[in-house]
This record gives C-alpha cells, sequence and structure tokens, in this order.
C-alpha cells in the first residue's frame, strides 16, 4: 500500500491530520506523522526521512506538506531516502492527505494516482 | 595544487573561522531576522556551524571534500529552517565538485554547484531579497575573476567578497518575494535579508582563511563596510 507522511511545522498539527485521515481511510491507511523539530516548530530532514522510511512498505510514499522549508526538508528527505520511492504532492495539506488517504486503500492505488487524488483538493471551495 | 592534507587543514580551519564568526554574529543576524523573519536565524547559524566544528576530530582522517560533504550533513540536522536544505544540502551537494581535490578551478564548480542548489531548492531569483542576492554577484564575479581574467584565487575570492557585501546592501531597500518576509510585503523594505549577510559573513571567513593558506593578504576594493553594519 502507497504510504503518506503529513510534514506540519507543528507536531500536533501533523498528527492531527493524520488522525482525521485515518478516519477517512477506514483506518487502513499507512499514514505517519512527521511535524516539528527538535526546537518546536519548525521542519526536521531527519524526521521527514524517518517518517518515509517507516510510512514505506515497499509501493512508495506520498509526501504533503504545508508551507516554505517543509517542502525544502521534505525533498532532502526524499534525496537521502534512498532506498523507498517517494514524491511530494503539491496540494494544501490538510484537504490533501484526506483524498489522498482514500485513495491508497483503493486497490488500484498508484503514486501517481495519490498524488493526483491528493491535487484535486486545491480547487476545493468550503462555500457554495 | 597543496596537497590532500593541507587542503583538509584549510577547510577544517574555514570551518573554525566560520563557526566562530556566526557565534559572534548571533545576536546580529538574530535582530535582522526578528525584524522580518522568525528571529531564529542568528540561533540556527550558530548551532550548526558549531556542531560541524565540534567534529573536527571526526573529520581529520577524511579527504577534503568528504569534510565539506560531512559538514553539509550535518547541518542539515542541526540548522533547522529553511536553512538546513539552503546551506547545508546544498554544500552537500556541491561537494561533489572537489572530489579531484580543491582548485582555482574545482572552487569554482563548487560555488556554482552551490549556486545553483541554492536557486533550486528556494525557487529565489536575484531581487528576491534573499541570499541569492549575495550569492549571485559573488559566484559570478568569482568564477569570471578566475576563468576570464586569469586572477589568482585568493584576489578573484576577495572580489567575490565585495560583490557579496554589495548584494547584500541591495537586499535593503527592496521588498521580499520570497521567505518568510514575503509575508509582510511592503513592511520588508528597509531591512536587510539575514540570509544574505550570514552568507557574506561566511564567505569573508573563506577568504580570512584563503589568506592564511594562500600566503598573503589581498587589498579589498573600497567597500562601505558602515552599511551593512556587523557587528564588531
Amino acid at each position: 500500500m502507497i504510504g503518506l507522511v503529513v510534514v506540519s511545522h507543528s507536531a500536533k498539527a501533523a498528527e492531527g491530520i493524520a488522525e482525521v485521515a485515518a478516519q477517512m481511510g477506514g483506518g487502513n491507511a499507512r499514514i505517519v506523522p512527521a511535524g516539528g523539530d527538535e526546537d518546536g516548530i519548525g521542519t526536521s530532514p531527519d524526521r521527514i526521512r524517518e517518517g518515509i522510511e517507516e510510512a514505506d512498505d515497499g509501493d512508495g510514499v506520498v509526501v504533503l506538506v504545508d508551507l516554505g522549508s517543509a517542502v525544502m526538508n521534505a525533498e532532502l528527505a526524499i534525496e537521502m531516502a534512498t532506498d523507498s520511492e517517494a514524491v511530494i504532492a503539491d496540494a494544501p495539506i490538510l484537504e490533501g492527505t484526506l483524498n489522498a488517504a482514500v485513495e491508497t486503500t483503493s486497490k488500484k492505488a498508484t503514486l501517481d494516482s495519490v498524488v493526483e487524488r491528493a491535487e484535486d483538493a486545491r480547487d476545493y471551495r468550503k462555500l457554495n | 595544487m597543496a596537497d590532500a592534507e593541507t587542503q583538509r587543514e584549510a577547510v577544517l580551519d574555514a570551518l573554525d573561522n566560520v563557526a566562530e564568526r556566526l557565534a559572534e554574529e548571533k545576536e546580529y543576524l538574530t535582530d535582522l531576522d526578528s525584524a522580518i523573519g522568525d528571529a531564529d536565524h542568528g540561533a540556527n547559524m550558530e548551532r550548526g556551524f558549531g556542531k560541524a566544528a565540534d567534529k573536527r576530530e571526526e573529520f581529520a582522517e577524511m579527504e577534503p571534500n568528504e569534510v565539506v560533504k560531512n559538514v553539509g550533513t550535518t547541518l542539515i540536522s542541526n540548522v533547522g529552517g529553511a536553512s538546513g536544505p539552503l546551506y547545508g544540502g546544498s554544500i552537500m551537494f556541491a561537494s561533489q565538485e572537489l572530489e579531484g581535490g580543491i582548485t582555482a578551478e574545482t572552487s569554482v564548480a563548487f560555488a556554482e554547484a552551490y549556486l545553483d542548489k541554492v536557486k533550486d531548492r528556494g525557487g529565489a531569483q536575484v531581487g528576491a531579497k534573499t541570499m541569492v542576492d549575495a550569492l549571485v554577484p559573488a559566484v559570478h564575479t568569482y568564477k569570471k575573476s578566475i576563468e576570464q581574467d586569469d586572477l589568482p584565487p585568493l584576489e578573484a575570492l576577495a572580489k567575490a567578497v565585495d560583490a557579496a557585501e554589495r548584494g547584500v546592501a541591495f537586499t535593503v531597500p527592496i521588498k521580499a518575494l520570497k521567505g518568510r518576509a514575503s509575508f509582510l510585503d511592503w513592511r520588508s523594505v528597509g531591512h536587510q535579508d539575514p540570509g544574505a549577510t550570514s552568507t557574506l559573513f561566511i564567505l569573508e571567513e573563506l577568504l580570512e582563511t584563503a589568506e592564511e593558506y594562500l600566503d598573503g593578504e589581498v587589498d579589498r576594493d573600497a567597500r562601505a563596510e558602515d552599511a551593512v553594519g556587523r557587528a564588531e
């Protein structure tokens, strides 16, 4: 199954998003939160790399990110996690993770399809 | 070309000098960063380079390019924020250009690879009020001085430092387009970019170290030392 890693500047936000998304995925999705850094608010390439390795069962990993350094550190972590195939989805972190979680539980899910579903969330509107 | 042992010593001394300088400038960098960022640049840079300098003994048996690479990975794990990937990741990436040893030619390749990685990773161009504004003039000037003007590396590096200094000054009157400061929009105008500033400090220490190893001092162009306002 494709794994998901949630990278937020806040460890709590990453955990919370993973929690909500896990419920959407019927409890079967592989979602690993990798938020915060040693000092608290921030992102850590080492933490993200460990998250990728934990989330990967061999089928690959999609990484969901919030802002700025989260993107750069996720890129760096992907370069460091040489044994895993991992890609970043260009999606809003909460909605994208929910979509991705649902897609990963589909039997036909691929890295591409999970990224695509996550990125569908870019167009979501909250009010009609 | 100096032998591998001398090169390694030079790299280790450069590392010490940079770590020491960034520790001295910690408060100044933090002040700059509190105006337009999240006030952690001084502490982050001090911690990262400090940890790398602490590994001097561990690095003592490595090839010069391996030392540089390991400085990069140490920064990645210890700097934090966007500076970890921007400084550490770029040093790590560019270190492969030094595999054959450090020469005028490979130092240009290193500088270019570092700049390319910073631009690629951060997505900033000149004029966005970032470290790129110091790096681009420095790297372009260094390359041109070596490749076109046939200047000795020490003189080329001195010109590069001057160019970086002008780049730092340029970050003051412009609006931030990248990084945390860009959220401030027009309020970022009038403040000097911390990343460009720490980049200048690093280059100044590289020059300082190069002067020791390449025997001799060079007069730098007239500089607006006060305009950059470093801590003394």
